[in-house]
């Protein structure tokens, strides 16, 4: 699902380089539920934003979904995140100004669905969150694990193959994040494929596997990942490279 | 997407009124104060006859002095005399030929309750209704014959038949101007051309004329023209001697309806004034001249330097308007980084939200715009109570009502350019680790 061989990302300015990522490899197989760890600063974030398109890397090689990412364009990267990839943040980011509805139907839109796909599509998975009878409340009146559902609920409606969770917890309160990791395990039993940062080692430890990152590098990582078993019978199996 | 956008526009401007009101007002009154001077500047420098403007002629000879031209560099003069007036009416080479001035009479009212008074008139040929297509209520105009035995008939505009007959139709009827009676032949229905084209000299803005009489008639009567009197030697004592002088007075329009109608008028206009030549008379050399209605407005700066400079000045204000929406919607913009990054996250491309943000600029620019318009309509106002002369142009049609919302969408989406490229350059990375 996503493959990253000798992968590097160093940010310059005038007076310093800063390698964020380096010698970086990872395979990540579809149906697999990765947890990322590492303290702060060691490009689990970076990581994170890559493996989303969200920044481009310096070196080395990266495929997403058996697309080979070097040397796309803008437009080409967003619309492989558009369809493939979905984002769930530490912050929700959900847009304040707009009711639960008009939140997940923000990547339908830019994915051209027709009007009658999104509203079941939306009625699904905020249903699936157990948010649809919130349908057009708005982020403020909602508690923070219920904002994370929404979000997750936004990340989920496209259908995306690959789902990047940055601390997705980070921001809830025990039982809170519970009930979201709860939900996640969940949407993986069902055959999305999940990497999850986090600081956390109890929720790391609830993935199948872990890979720890220090200083830009993947440092350590459980050899005999243990898959869950997809209820839509996916039965990948699961390397690290 | 256009309607998802849209919404989104007008989701956005909602979220911060006061700013949005600052950029609507912003682009309104830059929009109102270039539409105003634009509008007075198109409608002075409009076609007032655009179906046959290219037919309808000025007719200039250049009588004027050896040793000066009438308006330098080279200019003939812009009317002619009466001399020329009758040579050219009896040679009659046009399609439509028309010599005419204006006259100022007393009108006495048969009506005891009107009291008499001074009225604007026009002394001409019959071939100018034909000419002009001033458009009939009642009747119609005099025919050749009557032009002919200097009848006493007129044809009245729509606004003295209303005063003096209560808008019926008068025809038949006498009206009693400068003591005479004159029988109603006609009445106009309500004519008022914007730019009076074919007598500039005596004020292009003018209103239209109260009635019409013959050519003939009022130099029978010898009744001296109301308007400008040009003469570059004195003329002999005597209505017969100003008849003969070389004073340019009279205004002569023709109808061609061909260029080589065109060229053959102009031909026998130089052999005239060769004729003349020889008798001592058009000392300069031949330089007779045939502008149609659209040379002839510019020749004569109808519109005026001022007023190009005013709109000039108006559009310069409209940029510092712009400006100020500039800043106005790159702070708005900014402000949006967060949530532009989101969007590039869930799959926008750079390109959707530059078309979004694009439209929600039009927004802002359709919004001024129709604002803008109202500010136009009341700039408008105050034009016509300052200036009276500029009545009938100061004014708004369809074209400027279009190009004021056409102006400001546009201008607005100009000024929505660079911060919406500011917007899109967003790294949607760093705005969401900022969150």
């Amino acid at each position: 699902m996503l493959k990253m061989n000798h992968l590097s990302k160093v940010y310059r300015t005038h007076l310093i380089e800063t390698h964020a990522l380096r010698d970086f490899s990872i395979h990540v197989r579809e149906g697999e539920f990765v947890a990322v760890t590492g303290p702060s600063g060691s490009g689990k974030t970076t990581f994170l934003n890559i493996a989303g398109l969200l920044e481009e890397f310096s070196g080395g090689e990266f495929w997403v979904d058996g697309v080979d990412v070097r040397g796309m364009n803008d437009d080409q990267r967003s619309r492989l995140r558009n369809e493939k990839i979905g984002f769930i943040f530490q912050g929700f980011n959900l847009i304040p100004d707009l009711n639960l509805f008009d939140n997940v139907d923000v990547p339908l839109r830019y994915r051209g669905f027709s009007a009658a796909d999104r509203k079941r599509r939306i009625e699904e998975t905020l249903s699936r969150v157990g948010l649809a009878s919130r349908m057009k409340h708005y982020p403020a009146e909602l508690s923070g694990g219920q904002q994370q559902r929404v979000a997750i609920a936004r990340a989920l409606a496209g259908s995306p193959r690959l789902l990047l969770a940055d601390e997705p917890t980070g921001n809830l309160d025990s039982l809170m994040a519970r009930g979201v990791m709860e939900l996640l395990e969940e949407i993986n039993r069902q055959g999305t494929t999940i990497i999850m940062v986090t600081h956390d080692p109890e929720l790391a430890a609830r993935a199948q596997r872990n890979v720890h990152v220090i200083d830009g590098q993947v440092t350590d990582f459980e050899s005999e990942p243990q898959l869950r078993v997809p209820a839509a019978g996916n039965d990948a199996n699961v390397a690290i490279a | 997407m256009f309607a998802y956008y849209l919404q989104l526009g007008l989701h956005s401007l909602k979220r911060n009124p006061l700013l949005t009101a600052l950029m609507i007002f912003g682009i309104a009154l830059g929009i109102g104060t270039s539409m105003t001077s634009l509008s007075v500047f198109y409608l002075m420098g409009s076609d007032p006859i655009p179906w046959k403007s290219d037919k309808l002629h000025a007719v200039q000879l250049d009588n004027w002095s050896k040793e000066e031209p009438y308006r330098p560099p080279n200019e003939p003069p812009d009317q002619v005399t009466y001399l020329e007036a009758k040579a050219l009416m009896e040679a009659g080479k046009a399609d439509l030929q028309a010599a005419m001035y204006k006259v100022v009479w007393p009108l006495q009212p048969d009506n005891a309750e009107i009291k008499p008074f001074s009225s604007l008139g026009r002394a001409t040929f019959k071939d100018f209704f034909a000419m002009f297509e001033p458009p009939f209520k009642y009747g119609n105009a005099w025919d050749a014959a009557q032009d002919n035995e200097h009848a006493r008939v007129t044809v009245l505009s729509s606004a003295l038949n209303e005063k003096l007959f209560g808008g019926q139709d008068s025809t038949g009827k006498k009206v009693r101007l400068n003591e005479i009676e004159y029988t109603i032949l006609g009445v106009l229905d309500k004519w008022q051309p914007r730019v009076k084209y074919y007598d500039l000299t005596n004020g292009a803005f003018n209103d239209a004329e109260e009635y019409y009489v013959p050519f003939t008639t009022a130099i029978e009567l010898q009744t001296q023209g109301s308007g400008n009197n040009s003469c570059w030697e004195s003329s002999k004592p005597g209505w017969d001697g100003y008849l003969a002088s070389d004073c340019v007075w009279i205004q002569f329009w023709v109808q061609l309806n061909s260029q080589a109608r065109e060229d053959e008028y102009m031909t026998f206009l130089n052999n005239y004034v060769n004729e003349q030549k020889k008798l001592g008379r058009f000392p300069r050399p031949l330089n007779n001249r045939l502008p149609d209605v659209n040379e002839w407005i510019e020749a004569q700066g109808v519109v005026s330097r001022d007023a190009q400079i005013q709109v000039g000045l108006s559009f310069a204000f409209l940029i510092v308007c712009l400006v100020n929406t500039i800043g106005l919607l790159l702070a708005k913009f900014m402000r949006k980084s967060s949530e532009i990054g989101l969007r590039r996250a869930l799959g926008a491309t750079r390109s959707q939200l530059f078309t979004q943000h694009l439209v929600e600029a039009g927004v802002i620019g359709i919004s001024g715009g129709l604002i803008g318009l109202v500010l136009t309509w009341l700039g408008l106002m105050a034009v016509r109570a300052l200036y009276a002369d500029l009545n009938n142009v100061a004014r708004l049609d369809w074209v400027m009502v279009l190009t004021a919302i056409g102006l400001s969408v546009a201008a607005a989406v100009l000024a929505g350019l660079f911060p919406t490229w500011k917007a899109c350059r967003i790294t949607p990375a760093v705005q969401l680790k900022t969150q």
